[in-house]
């Protein structure tokens, strides 16, 4: 089994009165795709974006390669190379690829851009990945695909070294091929080293790439598992009523209250 | 699509993209339409209207190509110009700057007036409307302090330094003056669009008014503030380099540009970057050369219509907005400002998220525009020879940002660049003079002009949708 490299041990939040997520448990596993389930409203974007940094988390523990670490801001995530690929897409779409790929993290001087390094390191990283659907790395975004553009977001994730990365539904806006495309491509982040985290509602994407499943079910973390010992139609329990035979929550009976 | 994922690294170098292979001149060439088909114009409309103009115009009137007309509309269009060019970047992050224009005739007052009490602004102005000015120029310097744009403070500073001063008229201080205030207005423009976060359209609306109102209080009612007695600043837009001074510009520039063209193109080819095959490079550099070879030798002749009179030389305006392209040019392609410019015009969420100081990139446009305006003043200042309440205002904004969207600058951000400007620029003042020589009345060159600049926003809008239906 592979190292842990971003473990959270119990993490609460609360947006005012509504409790979204209680004592949640998450162990992303460098070198695997952990697929983080669950029905609408189950608090998935919310783990996400407290990882991130984006939101503070109420209480709860983060281990980052087993060292505890506090993420107050989303500089925190990036310097923890935690890069998260967000459904909207942090693409501008009249730069070109290497130009996004290197966007705030320019190569060179301030005064003299390195246009030639950047290239090279962009082309490489794309190759790394055997993305092949790109014909020019000086094609503007403008002019991809949504599947390009999915890949291109998540390349710069590669690109910059980072050791988890974190994707919003990367697939729910595109067709067949292109969701083919951007599911090779978190096979091989995976195969790199990278802890992956996918958060997807298409069970089949799940069970294609994701080597364990989490599924979140009413803010709690129902079952982490992995992807091969439970069925989808397991999964599906799990995501809609919280457990599946001995897998997830304790029945309400056998709470002592 | 993607093929299996075990292909080996080594395999998959040479395997990705097809751009790691040299194109030849046809193939880069069918690119380049593909490119076109696709909706990816860039300035090309604007030049082919150019050159459509140019024919239409030397055809209706002999004197359209005279040597002393072509000079003459070089330095009747380069003061809107070069406010065009400061537009293009507030364009370029989806802003408007409507007050560029009356900005440009407050910097050209102050200038006016400096020069013509000699120094003397407090004279010039009365007390309480000098405190006032001293006091909106040290807010200015506050405001630019809180964005931080340590560039913005040092010019307002100046521009306290000086008006307090009371040094005497030089038409060098008077200058620099014009652009440390055009400078400080900039910065009142930024702080309140970006800091404060209001709609560029109605800070500009307003300002636009207030600076129309301060020009009139500089120069007072009716009133004008001649500047043309002054050799170098009449000599701004009406002198001319020598011969020798024009074929030093000739060389610096054209030399210039085949280096930097040149130098770029084979530095990438040692790297084994894709470039643009070499036959091509080599009959642009040679072709742009031969175009500047041919217009230095035309304007080095002589083109007095007096016996007793000679004139020769490239006229002064032009070095001054070939530098001015030159610097704004480099300034977004090369450097991480310019490129952060285009990200944040492009898509500002992903501008922010990639850790660009978003407020301070969209206040510093407004500075930069300001300051460009403020030179434009002085060289359309320098044209008619003096400034009057009117400097800066009327249509001197609304052509400024014609020229510019003309030239393929997008008024939704994102895309754009100073040469643009000079492109479109030269459109409008080819326009204006074509019409004036053939005796064409006012309404009709406002018609025409209108005209154009429907047809550029047109052909814009066109290639937009063409591009993003090709996309997908």
């Amino acid at each position: 089994m592979n190292e842990p490299v971003l473990e959270i041990r119990g993490l609460n939040k609360s947006f005012g009165p509504v409790h979204v997520l209680h004592d949640v448990d998450l162990t992303v596993r460098a070198g695997e795709v952990t697929a983080l389930v669950g029905d609408n409203g189950a608090g998935k974007s919310t783990l996400i974006k407290c990882v991130a940094g984006i939101y503070a988390s109420d209480t709860g523990r983060v281990l980052f390669q087993g060292e505890p670490v506090h993420i107050r801001g989303p500089h925190d995530a990036a310097a923890l190379s935690i890069e998260v690929v967000y459904q909207d897409l942090a693409l501008a779409d009249n730069l070109d690829v290497v130009q996004n790929m290197f966007l705030g993290r320019e190569r060179g001087s301030r005064w003299l851009l390195d246009e030639a390094s950047m290239e090279q390191a962009a082309r490489e990283t794309l190759a790394s990945l055997s993305v092949r659907t790109v014909t020019s790395v000086r094609t503007p975004v403008s002019a991809l695909s949504g599947g390009q553009r999915q890949t291109v977001a998540i390349a710069k994730a590669v690109l910059w070294k980072s050791k988890v990365v974190l994707l919003d539904e990367p697939t729910a806006a595109l067709g067949v091929a292109q969701t083919r495309q951007v599911l090779d491509l978190v096979r091989r982040l995976a195969e790199q080293g990278i802890g992956v985290v996918l958060i997807s509602h298409n069970m089949a994407n799940v069970f294609d790439v994701a080597d364990r499943i989490s599924v979140l079910y009413l803010g709690r973390m129902a079952a982490e598992v992995p992807a091969k010992d439970v069925t989808h139609g397991q999964v599906v329990e799990l995501i809609t009523a919280g457990r599946s035979g001995e897998l997830g929550l304790a029945r309400p009976e056998s709470v002592v209250l | 699509m993607a093929q299996s994922s075990t292909a080996s690294k080594d395999a998959a170098v040479p395997d990705f993209g097809i751009d790691t292979v040299p194109m030849t001149t046809p193939e880069a060439l069918r690119d380049y339409l593909a490119r076109l088909r696709a909706g990816q114009l860039g300035s090309l409309p604007a030049l082919l209207g150019l050159v459509a103009l140019v024919v239409l115009f030397a055809s209706l009137s002999d004197v359209f190509l005279s040597l002393n007309n072509v000079a003459n509309l070089l330095a009747q269009g380069a003061g809107q110009t070069m406010i065009a060019m400061g537009i293009v970047f507030v364009l370029l992050v989806g802003e408007i700057d409507l007050s560029a224009g009356t900005a440009s005739g407050a910097a050209g007052a102050v200038l006016a007036m400096h020069y013509v009490e000699n120094g003397n602004l407090l004279g010039g102005m009365g007390s309480t409307v000098f405190i006032l000015f001293i006091s909106v120029l040290a807010v200015a310097a506050l405001l630019a302090g809180l964005l931080r744009i340590w560039a913005g403070v040092a010019m307002s500073v100046l521009a306290i330094v000086l008006a307090a001063s009371g040094i005497a008229a030089n038409p060098w201080i008077e200058m620099l003056l014009a652009l440390c205030v055009g400078t400080a207005i900039g910065c009142i423009t930024g702080f309140l669009v970006a800091k404060i976060g209001m709609p560029s359209f109605v800070v500009t609306l307003g300002l636009f008014l207030a600076w129309q109102g301060v020009i009139l209080q500089f120069i007072g009612e009716g009133g004008v503030l001649g500047i043309s007695s002054s050799p170098v600043l009449n000599n701004v837009a009406n002198g001319n380099l020598s011969p020798l001074g024009s074929w030093l510009l000739f060389v610096l520039a054209a030399g210039g540009f085949a280096a930097a063209t040149l130098g770029r193109h084979f530095s990438r080819r040692r790297r084994g970057l894709v470039t643009q095959p070499t036959p091509l490079v080599l009959s642009k550099v040679g072709g742009i050369t031969a175009l500047g070879l041919a217009a230095t030798v035309l304007l080095t002749i002589n083109r007095s219509s007096n016996e007793s009179v000679v004139v020769t030389g490239v006229p002064y305006v032009v070095p001054i907005i070939l530098v001015l392209l030159t610097i704004g040019t480099y300034v977004l392609n090369r450097t991480s400002y310019g490129r952060h410019i285009y990200a944040v015009g492009g898509n500002r969420e992903a501008a922010r998220r990639a850790g660009i100081n978003v407020v301070k990139i969209r206040a510093s446009v407004f500075v930069v525009c300001s300051s460009v305006a403020a030179l434009g003043a002085i060289v359309y200042s320098s044209k008619v020879g003096s400034v009057d309440p009117q400097a800066g205002g009327l249509n001197t904004l609304l052509f400024a940002v014609g020229a510019a969207v003309i030239g393929g600058a997008s008024l939704f951000g994102g895309r754009g660049r100073v040469f643009d400007a000079v492109i479109g620029g030269t459109v409008l003042a080819i326009i204006a003079n074509g019409l004036g020589l053939l005796k064409q009345p006012a309404a009709v060159v406002a018609v025409v002009t209108g005209l154009v600049l429907l047809l550029a926003a047109t052909v814009d809008a066109l290639s937009r949708q063409r591009a993003s239906t090709s996309a997908r």
